[in-house]
């Protein structure tokens, strides 16, 4: 089963799992899956429309989705998606 | 002993580890010694990469950061010590480069940098590092370099992760590379995701990150090897696990893409929706709302900081933390009054806006100042953080 692998600020909303099992053929069957067992990733990853969030990256193995073929991308058993959010730390205030 | 055009004797003393280097050598050398690297941000991707670009050579170092040195920066940010607390941070690091390599130079920027000063700022600089900690100076940073035709080394961490890449970078082929607008076109939404003053990070993390900034400015300088042109690298602190993702050019990026739409620096809190979020909402300091309690008035009182902190500290309200409010709304009760606190009063503010926007709800006060407000007007012996 293809695996997903989960960053930091979305563990909390997957009983802080880094990696998940989810079964799917393209990226979309992956993301619904992802959703119906972590219900609450969906407002994090997806908009009111439905459409991945543009600050959100998804790459399965090496490449980005938008370089392929967006949610249509094909995956297999053997895939890795990883969901890479844009992240802002470095000189961190109080 | 030969004389050499660019160092003294004691320059070459101090280089020699890189100069007996095969593949670095002299030449690579030389290249630091004039090259000048612009590093935003002197916080916890700032420490190490400023010590190491001054220990290695770059010539002329500049220094952007508008802060001064707290003892809840020392946990990560190397570059300071405990007597400087207090001290504007441009200066500290000004003082400890300057002992630490006295052949190079060092320019401070006492400032924030903003769409009115940066690209005056950047402009005598050949690279820019950008180690900073909010989104609209990330794309700020992103736009001057791309304006300018610079080099932007980019670093970020949260918690236990850490990215690492180099935008806009000319490749071998003479074609630019990739910038932070096709990666990641749009900011997220302000409160969407909580931010690392929240969130917390590890101390050893920004070393590890910053580093590899460190690296990578000095492989964007030297010439040497491969940089991270076109990659994203990845760091997982908690599975020591990393990862290396192809990013490419989009045409839809509005600065170089097929039909460019932005020719200047815009204003970025806007485009990152933080001056959207600044409605005012309905205040209450903590001795009025413990009027309110002694009143006997129906109060709710929420609390939306994270877990981890609530346990350090509370005053025995419920809490809801902001990244789930929206979804626990339920849990909110709609006959009373309900205040609602963090710990400085700016997440509850965002709290407040978001069920506003989504519910129209009227009952809803922001404790003013917070816990710790809370804490200091009502005079209690309780851990402050």
């Amino acid at each position: 089963m293809p695996i997903v692998l989960i960053p930091t600020p979305l563990r909390r909303f997957t009983r802080n799992s880094s990696k998940v099992l989810v079964s799917g053929s393209v990226v979309s069957e992956i993301v619904d899956n992802l959703v119906l067992d972590y219900p609450e990733v969906q407002s994090h990853l997806l908009d009111s429309s439905g459409s991945i969030r543009q600050f959100i990256n998804i790459f399965v193995d090496e490449d980005d989705i938008r370089n392929l073929h967006q949610l249509n991308t094909v995956v297999n058993i053997h895939s890795t998606i990883s969901i890479v959010p844009a992240i802002a730390g470095g000189n961190l205030k109080n | 002993m030969n004389q050499n055009r660019y160092f003294s004797k004691e320059e070459l003393l101090r280089y020699n580890r890189h100069i007996i280097i095969p593949d670095f050598g002299m030449e690579a050398q030389e290249k630091l010694k004039k090259a000048s690297v612009l590093v935003v941000g002197a916080g916890g991707l700032g420490s190490p990469l400023l010590l190491y670009l001054a220990a290695a050579g770059v010539g002329h170092i500049g220094i952007v950061d508008c802060d001064v040195v707290e003892d809840s920066n020392l946990q990560r940010q190397v570059l300071f010590d405990v007597d400087e607390i207090g001290m504007l941070k441009t200066e500290a690091a000004k003082k400890r480069l300057e002992a630490l390599n006295p052949f190079i130079k060092i320019t401070v920027h006492h400032a924030q940098l903003t769409s009115h000063n940066a690209l005056d700022i950047a402009n005598d600089y050949d690279v820019l590092a950008d180690g900073t900690d909010n989104f609209p100076t990330r794309y700020l940073v992103n736009d001057t370099c791309v304006l300018l035709g610079k080099v932007n080394v980019y670093a970020s961490i949260f918690q236990f992760e850490g990215q690492v890449t180099v935008f806009n970078q000319i490749n071998e082929k003479g074609e630019r590379g990739p910038n932070y607008r096709d990666l990641f076109p749009l900011p997220p939404d302000p409160g969407s995701v909580p931010n690392c003053s929240e969130a917390g990070v590890l101390g050893v993390l920004p070393g590890i990150i910053g580093c590899l900034q460190a690296l990578e400015v000095i492989k964007v300088i030297t010439g040497v090897g491969e940089t991270l042109n076109g990659r994203l690298y990845l760091f997982d602190a908690l599975t020591f696990e990393s990862r290396t993702f192809n990013i490419k050019k989009s045409v839809d990026n509005p600065l170089n893409g097929q039909n460019p739409t932005q020719t200047s620096l815009i204003d970025y809190e806007q485009f990152c929706g933080v001056k959207a979020i600044e409605r005012k909402v309905k205040q209450i300091t903590p001795k009025e709302f413990v009027k309110w309690q002694d009143q006997g008035v129906g109060v709710q009182l929420i609390d939306v900081r994270e877990p981890h902190e609530y346990e350090l500290v509370n005053i025995g309200s419920q809490l809801i933390p902001l990244g789930v409010i929206g979804d626990q709304a339920s849990k909110i009760d709609l006959n009373k009054r309900v205040v609602i606190m963090c710990k400085s009063g700016m997440r509850s503010a965002k709290a407040i806006r978001l069920l506003e926007d989504k519910y129209g709800w009227a009952n809803l006060y922001n404790m003013e100042g917070g816990i710790l407000n809370y804490i200091d007007e009502m005079e209690l012996d309780l851990p402050v953080y």
